[in-house]
Parts: structure tokens; C-alpha cells; sequence
């Protein structure tokens, strides 16, 4: 195992896993976790060495994601949706000596970057704006009203899309990295939530200004196809595998406890717990073979940019946050009252109650309506 | 064998009613960036299928990507292939 990953498994066992009821019973941000993480420049692991990052795969980025899901899902959910940040902005800055500075601050100072991509009126579709970016100079202007902003209130940037002028057709997006010291941010709505509580996923009115050059050079959708939707659904799935684990091993912890007070006879959940772990080991395999098709590709933009890979990336969401809501309630169900009491070593509360987020962020019948448009064309040749 | 410009001429009325462009059809070159010209996800689908019912073809999941679709002059390409293979 990486040594990314071994520090990642001991963060969340010593810094997230311990504060995480504190975190969702207050819906606060994981603090204890970042410091931790921070502290092991974990935020900048997928920047290339080059500019100060530790350079690490795809592979050890997904492990770290399950790694950190293991005792946190807020911290785990926090990181991902960074790195999605972090490996828009590492791929898509081409030649850009401001985006390529922006990239070494992160890793020497360890920022968090955010992602303002829904916007108020447009709901979760993600490829259609309204707001557009005001070109005033060598300055760019842009306000946003987003729904939901994760995190805004503790990072140090956030990646907003937009469309690329006004005059510019709806699909036609641009993403461009708005610095805190570069914006305000106007509360317009709360985030009470039944799960993901500490992922402090408020709504608000953006209203930035910043140099031209921090306007990202290639189209969004490029961005999107090749690397924003790719590596969101391989770290979310990750992370959801890192849920699940949590959620078996907990059943499992339960099966042997009663194994051992009562040796030879059939402990009633022993049954259902087979059959969980032969649907864990299809999770898992389902993400290590997703991670391995994106690494495969990743130098290789024209087979990013195939309905055969948004398929399969899409595919691997849907069936990953459905498999980890199964799986947890499985495991209640070996668990049973052990698992539905609160003050249990075997509480399943946060685990059930994170897990329904899943589904719904981003809703699996949007991908599955845009699944279902591809399918009309897809031969599967 | 197929007339260029009759196809050319398909193309664009194709477009015109399935694309949804933001814009004049008849505005943009051959070479012009549909996508930027307003065209979505949703509507290269449905722009891919008035082809296929157009012109009698199936496109191979290896044309099924953003670049075969993204100007006239890609769509007149991936055809013409489709087109000859027919004899």
C-alpha cells in the first residue's frame, strides 16, 4: 500500500473518524481532518511534482478516497470534490503561467479548492448556464447564483462555470478559478440536511472579479467530458466503497462477537453476511476496474470524449451509490437492533443516513436519462 | 455516387431542425463549431439519428464521439466513409 494511502488510513482513523458524529450532529465542516490532512500535504497529492505536488495515480487517489470514506464520509466527500478541482485545473491550464502559479500556491500552502457548477433556475444540469463571464480589460467580471457551493465558506477558491460571454450560446462554458481574496459570497440558502451534514453545502450569490488569465483556456466541455465528470464518479464511487466497508465491517465485527459467545451454533446473520461480502467484492471490483479504464485513456483525449466512456463512467455511479444504500442496509439488517440503536458499537445511524446522499447528488435519473438518450445511438459494437 | 453538395445540403437541413442551434444554420461555415453554436449533448443524439435515418447508415460506436459531430465538414467525413463502405 502507498505510503499516501497508509497516511490517509491514519488521518481517518485518528482525525476524521473520531470527530465525524461531532461533525454531522452540528453539520460543521470536518476541521480536525484537514488540519491533518494539511499537514500531510494530502490536498496537493495529485499535483505532478513539477509544481510541488506528490504526483500520485489515479489508483492511490480512488484508495485514498475509500481510505478517508472508511471514517468520514464528509471528510472523504470534502477531499474528492476537491481533487476533481485539483485535476481539472492540473490538466486543463495549458500553457497558462498564472494557472501553473495558482497550482504551485496549492500545493505550498495547501488550499482547498470548491466547485460552483449548478446554478439557481437551471437546476442539476451542469452543461447549460445562464451567467456569463464579463470581459473589462485585462479583468474578467461574473456573478453567479449556485444553489449549492460545498465547503464555500472554508476554502481558499472555488472553480465556478459560466457561459464564455454574454452573447455566448448557454452550452458554451467556460470554467474559471475565482479566488476567496477575489469574491463575495451572499448566504441564499441553508443546508439542514439528513446526511453529508458536514459537507456545509449552502447556497450563494457569487460575485467575482479576478485577472483574465484565471479563466481556464479550453472549452468546459472539454473539461467535462475529459476530466470533471470522469474523476468525479471514480472518487465519489470510491468513497462510497469506503462507506460501504465501514458499514460490513461493522456487521462482520457483530457476526463474530456473537460467533464467540455462543460457539457452534449458526448466528442468524451469518447467512445475509455471505451474501454481503460477495456483493462488497463486486463494488470493489466495479471501482478498480472503472479506475483502470480512466488510466488507461487518461493520455488519450479523443477516447475521453466517446459515448462508449461516458457510458462507463456514468454506469459506475449509478450502480456504485445504489450498491452502497443496499449494502448499508444489509448490514443493519445482520446487525439488527445493535446496528438501529444510536449508542451501539455497531450504529449504523451515520452510515444509512450518508449513504441516501449518494443517489441523489447528482440524482442517478439525470444520468440515467442522459444514459438513456446515448442508448438510442449506442451499439455496443 | 453521392453528390457532395446534395449531402452538404442534407446536413444543414438536418441541422436546422434537430440541432437546436442557437444560431443561423445557414450563417455557419463547414468548419464552424457547432457546439459553440448551441448545440447540446441531448441534441447531437437526436442529430445523429436524423442522419442515420436520413442517409440509410448506423454509425460505429467509434464515430460516437464529440469530434465526429462537431462541425459540417466532420459530419460530411464520417459519412462519406459510412457512404462508400455502402458501395
Amino acid at each position: 500500500m502507498s505510503a499516501l494511502v497508509l497516511a490517509a488510513s491514519r488521518i481517518g482513523a485518528e482525525a476524521a473518524g473520531p470527530a465525524a458524529a461531532a461533525v454531522d450532529r452540528e453539520a460543521r465542516f470536518p476541521h480536525e481532518a484537514f488540519a491533518a490532512l494539511r499537514k500531510e500535504r494530502l490536498l496537493s497529492c495529485f499535483v505532478p511534482a513539477a509544481l510541488g505536488g506528490q504526483g500520485c495515480s489515479l489508483e492511490e487517489l480512488s484508495e485514498i478516497c475509500t481510505a478517508l470514506g472508511q471514517h468520514c464520509t464528509n471528510t472523504a466527500m470534502i477531499f474528492a470534490m476537491h481533487q476533481i478541482q485539483v485535476a481539472c485545473l492540473v490538466r486543463h491550464s495549458g500553457q497558462s503561467a498564472a494557472l501553473a502559479q495558482a497550482l504551485r500556491d496549492l500545493c505550498e500552502r495547501q488550499l482547498l479548492v470548491a466547485s460552483a457548477t449548478t446554478e439557481t433556475g437551471i437546476g442539476g444540469d451542469v452543461r447549460t448556464s445562464s451567467c456569463a463571464v464579463e470581459r473589462r480589460g485585462e479583468r474578467f467580471a461574473l456573478t453567479k447564483s449556485a444553489p449549492v457551493i460545498s465547503y464555500a465558506e472554508h476554502c481558499d477558491a472555488i472553480l465556478v462555470t459560466a457561459r464564455r460571454a454574454p452573447e455566448s450560446a448557454p452550452s458554451d462554458q467556460v470554467a474559471v478559478l475565482v479566488r476567496k481574496s477575489d469574491c463575495t459570497l451572499e448566504r441564499i440558502s441553508t443546508w439542514d440536511t439528513l446526511g453529508m451534514r458536514g459537507t456545509c453545502s449552502l447556497g450563494f450569490k457569487l460575485t467575482a472579479e479576478g485577472p483574465l488569465e484565471h479563466v481556464l483556456p479550453v472549452p468546459y466541455a472539454e473539461i467535462s467530458a475529459q476530466t470533471m465528470l470522469p474523476v468525479a464518479h471514480l472518487v465519489w464511487s470510491s468513497l462510497w466503497l469506503g462507506l460501504a466497508t465501514s458499514a460490513v465491517h461493522r456487521a462482520r465485527a457483530f457476526v463474530r462477537g456473537e460467533a464467540r459467545k455462543k460457539p457452534g451454533t449458526t448466528v442468524p446473520g451469518a447467512l445475509r453476511l455471505a451474501e454481503v461480502m460477495a456483493t462488497l467484492q463486486t463494488m470493489r471490483a466495479s471501482v478498480h476496474d472503472a479506475v483502470r479504464a480512466y488510466a488507461e485513456r487518461y493520455e488519450r483525449p479523443d477516447e475521453l470524449s466517446t459515448i462508449a466512456f461516458t457510458l462507463r463512467m456514468n454506469n459506475l455511479k449509478v450502480s456504485c451509490t445504489q450498491l452502497a444504500v443496499q449494502l448499508v442496509h444489509q448490514a443493519l439488517l445482520v446487525c439488527g437492533l445493535s446496528g438501529y440503536r444510536n449508542d451501539s458499537p455497531f450504529s449504523l445511524n451515520r452510515h444509512l443516513r450518508d449513504s441516501f446522499g449518494a443517489v441523489l447528488m447528482i440524482s442517478n435519473d439525470r444520468i440515467l436519462h442522459a444514459n438513456a438518450n446515448f442508448l438510442q445511438v449506442y451499439k455496443d459494437d | 455516387m453521392t453528390d457532395p453538395h446534395a449531402v452538404t445540403d442534407q446536413i444543414r437541413a438536418i441541422l436546422k431542425e434537430h440541432a437546436h442551434l442557437t444560431m443561423d444554420v445557414t450563417a455557419l461555415g463547414d468548419d464552424a463549431d457547432l457546439y459553440l453554436a448551441g448545440m447540446t449533448s441531448h441534441a447531437s443524439v437526436s442529430l445523429m439519428l436524423a442522419l442515420e435515418n436520413q442517409f440509410n447508415v448506423e454509425f460505429p460506436d467509434r464515430m460516437l464521439r464529440r469530434q465526429s459531430f462537431e462541425s459540417v465538414a466532420a459530419i460530411r467525413r464520417c459519412l462519406a466513409e459510412l457512404l462508400v463502405s455502402d458501395g
